[in-house]
């Protein structure tokens, strides 16, 4: 009679391990998938460090200054626009001359060279979006940058995934805002019940029909 | 049979095993994202300043009806500071307002939300900056201030590339408003609204 070739715990042994493997093939599905919505991948809520400190709590926050002020395109273009050297220089030519912080700066104005910021908001290049008509239809700065006047180093506030985009076209009304708030970033969306808020929708002939969550609304 | 089941469950598993690899092959997949082409103010290796927007060539000017001579791109017709809006600008209140939104962004930093000087970059540093309520600017006429806005004067830098003509045109219009709310004769308003005047609000 040959010998034994499995053991007596060989049954027992494959089940074990078909589950175990089973498991293990769910845990690195899930482990990836938690990967992809966690900050480590989105970069949400990570600041990045800059050729030049500069602080949106400060400018915007302490001293008042409107978003439009530095992204002065924000109104009529697709881009916001990130601010010439010359923009910075309308007011530190005066103030804060011969701060060290700011070398990066005048050196800049002085060389006709251009600073290259870390980009924080970075879309894929399949995706159009378009700054005017979102400030246009009551979407506020805050609603996709977050507390940007609470930030030193900006960060992304949001993960920007298509589904937070489409949470928003689905039903404008949870974010939307009276066009004279756009630019306040201590704005408050609750701060108007959501009646006046779906009304808004209606009275800024935001379309309702679906054609906000075409492919091509935002595909091209 | 009981015995062969495992085994074909197995073999079925070992069939399936290049699955996996598809997500490897999915996370690879960028080429979308990253498409060959440029967007606003991408960095470029081709061009010498290293941008990918590129100025317009020195010296060009729009074809067609632009006129860059025009009152409504100046302030001055035929070399003269023009008194009287451009005829493309409606004087309204839509006008008035606009002006406001876009003098507080843009000019208040330094001039101060009522236009006397007294904003917070100019708070904050060794500058003065003039006030607009006197007489020389109260009767100068106002495409001085457009050719200022646009081009800048002394130590102000020219905003002619940040705010669109029509915009320089609210904020115009908007600092005549400005300076009569500074400078109004009481007798000029209405007994209702002397009323209130004389009540403090």
């Amino acid at each position: 009679m040959p010998a034994q070739i499995f053991s007596r715990n060989a049954n027992a042994n494959l089940r074990v391990a078909l589950i175990g493997i089973t498991l293990l093939l769910f845990g690195i599905v899930a482990a990836l998938i938690g990967l992809y919505l966690s900050p480590w991948y989105t970069e949400q809520g990570v600041a990045k460090a800059q050729p030049v400190p500069f602080s949106h709590a400060h400018h915007v926050t302490q001293l008042k200054i409107d978003c439009r002020y530095c992204h002065n395109t924000v109104e009529r273009a697709a881009t916001a626009g990130f601010p010439a050297t010359e923009t910075c220089m309308s007011c530190h030519s005066q103030i804060w001359t011969t701060s060290p912080l700011l070398q990066t700066v005048r050196d800049s104005y002085k060389n006709d060279t251009t600073i290259v910021w870390n980009r924080i908001y970075d879309l894929p290049a399949f995706v159009y979006f378009n700054h005017s008509i979102h400030v246009a239809k009551g979407i506020g700065c805050t609603t996709c940058h977050g507390q940007i006047g609470a930030m030193p180093l900006t960060y992304k506030a949001q993960p920007l995934y298509m589904g937070w985009c489409l949470g928003c076209h689905r039903d404008p009304a949870q974010n939307i805002r009276p066009r004279d708030q756009v630019f306040n970033v201590d704005y408050k969306v609750d701060s108007l019940p959501l009646a006046d808020r779906q009304q808004l929708v209606i009275d800024y002939k935001i379309p309702t029909d679906g054609r906000l969550t075409n492919c091509y609304t935002c595909h091209r | 049979m009981a015995k062969a089941a495992p085994n074909r469950t197995i073999s079925r598993l070992a069939r399936l095993a290049w699955l996996p690899l598809l997500l490897i092959l999915s996370a690879c997949h960028i080429d979308m994202y990253d498409q060959a082409k440029y967007k606003s103010n991408q960095p470029s290796d081709f061009f010498q300043d290293g941008r990918a927007m590129r100025p317009p060539v020195p010296n060009t000017v729009s074809m067609g009806t632009f006129n860059p001579s025009s009152a409504l791109l100046t302030g001055k017709l035929d070399g003269q500071l023009v008194t009287d809006l451009p005829a493309e600008i409606t004087l309204d209140a839509n006008l008035l307002a606009r002006g406001r939104t876009v003098f507080n962004a843009y000019c208040a930093p330094c001039h101060g939300l009522l236009g006397n000087g007294q904003g917070v970059i100019a708070f904050r540093g060794p500058l003065v900056v003039p006030s607009y309520h006197n007489d020389r600017l109260r009767t100068i006429p106002i495409g001085y201030f457009f050719d200022v806005a646009t081009n800048g004067i002394n130590r102000m830098y020219g905003y002619g590339g940040r705010i669109s003509p029509e915009d320089r045109w609210a904020v115009v219009a908007y600092i005549r408003a400005l300076q009569l709310s500074q400078n109004a004769d009481v007798t000029s308003l209405t007994p209702e609204d002397q009323v209130k005047v004389e009540a403090g609000e």
